[in-house]
């Protein structure tokens, strides 16, 4: 996995609260057997017309936040399915830090699993970074995970909380499996003990 | 030792590895596979050299993608990429040893619905899959929830998911249910109470009287939507119905082993006096029967309801009910039985089950669907197609002028060919009414199977109690 490094970037608003995983990446998209590629159809019912064609008025659309690498979003963001795609999607367009007032548990979990930062903050916060967002590409965020601080472009500094153990993968791009590979032993224990106390499972 | 909840209990047992921040390697009993979210993790274990750890506890089988139209082993009938999914997870399960049930198995089917019609799901379990319906498992009593395909590589790998505790919720459903009202009326009830993201965090027992008066089947479609109120997990304590409906299964306990699985389930049950960090409790007397009317599962009215205004609501959900509004082409204060239906949908691992197509038949018996319906029953398995064929059912269905499918998930998610057009409206059996979820613009609400059945008649959304 990718290390995650502190950056600044344009910041995209998406005040509307419950964005769903159809919505994040439509059905119709799941059919490859890559992790890559989903980008250009991030959002795509909200973001492009039948024939293909832009819809102007859809906040990744206008030129001022085509490259936004973050999403200040309302709540619940990302609830529905536990379809990967979605952060897949979302990293692919370039999207590395989501920020909502609360997010959907597999979401959440799936976006640490692709070198992506979820941020919750309490709603007064969230207005502060939405409010930010909404002034364009000259409103660049930066986002230290290391020190757990978002400066907005006036210089406002707001602490996150993040899972120290989601941190120390995520600064290191550490593995999953590779991590969990490493104790075996109390796998292969807890199988032999579980094994005799249930057989039949 | 302090008293403990059900889900304390199941987490307890299953804890492999604990670091010292509470991040816990939990075992997991039974995974379960299908074809759209298990590619790109079967893929990474190849890329990586590894093996599946327990292929006898992997099931895997092909359900999102599959037609449910006659002569479906023909490949013409799915897209190309469709078809590639399916054989990739044909392909997977024979290279990595997991156990399979191909679409040519009569007991193929919606994997929520595999897994505990043949016993592979028990109690006490923890299960997971790459979907988030996976929660249907809890109805056993079974720790079980939706991963992303991350974790699908990860559990293959290793057999277990690494994990922190979630809070414990409790929802108790007091008292009888009154006549027409179902399980599905109950878990859309309590998502309309709770919200979409009441349950983030959370792991929900539910319990009380109308809960235990439930079948198997009516738990698992509670279990089923405990997602859609954000809860990753859904469970109910396991007791005589249970017992009853694992007994004899293919894949569950024989003889000396039942008694000795039978003796530790027993003591699966929340102790008195455990803590619950929220407690949600409902008249089961107060429930109505309940319809969508917008796009969040959360938008839940009794069918004598009316669609609201957005001034209705508060904060960000007036923008979304605003939209939901003018998605679904309705108008505030309409009443919800003036809307007009054009497709009528019972299926999927929420409502796909035999009580369902019974549920189903005995509205639509002797009856005819409306003229100009669209209307399909797609079971969710075939083991659950050929018990209704055996019981008449399918005969009912046929003759009220319903298609009578083969099994798969359909127009659940409309990844087959079974898909809304443009603003095609439907009354629905499945968990999501999203924005485009069952066709690009299609109109989704959902209700109980005897509801379906009922708007197929009437041609549009109607208290099922006025044709009792």
């Amino acid at each position: 996995m990718k290390k995650f490094e502190t950056f600044s970037g344009i910041a995209a608003p998406m005040p509307l609260v419950n964005i769903d995983t159809d919505m994040i990446i439509p059905k119709r998209f799941l059919k490859s057997i890559q992790r890559t590629g989903f980008g250009v159809s991030l959002f795509d019912e909200m973001r492009y017309n039948r024939d293909g064609s832009e819809i102007e008025d859809f906040v990744l659309n206008k030129p001022q936040y085509r490259s936004a690498q973050i999403l200040i979003a309302g709540d619940n963001f990302g609830c529905g399915s536990s379809r990967e795609h979605a952060p897949w999607a979302l990293d692919d367009f370039g999207i590395k830090v989501i920020v909502s007032t609360s997010f959907a548990d597999i979401f959440f979990n799936n976006s640490f699993k692709n070198g992506m930062l979820p941020i919750v903050l309490p709603q007064e916060q969230v207005d502060v970074l939405m409010k930010d967002a909404e002034k364009g590409e000259n409103a660049r965020m930066t986002v230290d995970l290391e020190a757990q601080e978002i400066t907005t472009s006036d210089g406002e500094v707001i602490k996150f909380e993040v899972d120290a153990f989601k941190k120390h993968c995520l600064l290191n791009g550490l593995d999953d499996i590779g991590l969990t590979m490493e104790k075996e032993a109390s796998i292969d224990a807890y199988e032999a003990k579980a094994g005799a106390e249930r057989p039949w499972v | 030792m302090s008293p403990k909840t059900l889900y304390d209990k199941i987490w307890d047992a299953h804890v492999a590895h604990e670091a010292d921040d509470g991040t816990c390697l939990l075992y997991i009993d039974r995974h379960l596979v299908h074809e759209v979210t298990s590619p790109q993790a079967f893929e990474g274990l190849r890329m990586a050299g590894r093996k599946v750890r327990a292929p006898e506890k992997t099931i895997a089988v092909p359900d999102h993608n599959v037609p449910t139209t006659a002569g479906r082993e023909d490949p013409a009938q799915m897209t190309e990429e469709s078809r590639i999914q399916v054989e990739a997870l044909d392909k997977n399960a024979k290279e990595f040893g997991v156990h399979y049930y191909p679409v040519s198995d009569v007991r193929q089917g919606i994997v929520h619905i595999v897994g505990p019609e043949n016993g592979w799901t028990l109690p006490g379990m923890t299960v997971v899959c790459g979907d988030s319906h996976t929660a249907t498992h809890g109805a056993f009593g079974a720790l079980a929830h939706g991963i992303g395909t991350s974790e699908v590589e990860h559990v293959l790998a290793t057999q277990t998911l690494i994990q922190k505790k979630s809070k414990n919720m409790k929802v108790e459903i007091t008292g009888k249910l009154k006549p027409g009202v179902t399980a599905k009326d109950i878990t859309l009830a309590v998502i309309g109470e709770t919200g979409t993201g009441g349950g983030t965090g959370y792991v929900i027992e539910y319990c009380g009287e109308a809960i235990r008066d439930l079948s198997m089947e009516g738990r698992m479609t509670v279990c089923n939507m405990a997602i859609e109120g954000g809860a990753r997990a859904g469970l109910i304590a396991p007791d005589e119905t249970t017992f009853a409906y694992c007994k004899g299964r293919p894949h569950a306990p024989k003889a000396g082993a039942w008694e000795q699985a039978l003796e530790y389930w027993k003591t699966l049950y929340t102790d008195e006096g455990a803590h619950f960090d929220k407690v949600v409790t409902i008249k089961g007397e107060d429930i109505q029967p309940v319809v969508t009317w917008g796009t969040s599962p959360e938008d839940v009215l009794p069918i004598t309801g009316v669609v609201p205004a957005p001034e209705d609501f508060e904060g960000g959900k007036v923008e979304a009910a605003r939209r939901s509004i003018e998605y679904m082409g309705l108008t505030p204060g309409q009443k919800l039985t003036d809307i007009e239906i054009d497709t009528v949908f019972i299926g999927s691992c929420t409502n796909g089950r035999i009580e369902d197509m019974r549920a189903a038949a005995e509205v639509l018996k002797g009856k005819k669907i409306k003229e100009g319906m669209r209307a399909m029953i797609v079971p969710g398995s075939g083991l659950v197609r050929a018990q209704a064929e055996e019981e008449g059912l399918a005969d009912i269905f046929r003759e009220a002028g319903f298609e009578w499918r083969l099994a798969g998930c359909s127009m659940c998610l409309a990844m087959n060919p079974d898909q809304l057009s443009e603003n095609e409206r439907c009354a629905s059996t499945s968990n999501r009414n999203f924005e485009g979820r069952q066709g690009y613009k299609g109109r989704t609400h959902l209700v109980s199977p005897a509801m379906a059945a009922a708007a197929a008649i009437t041609g549009k959304l109607t208290d099922i109690r006025e044709l009792m």
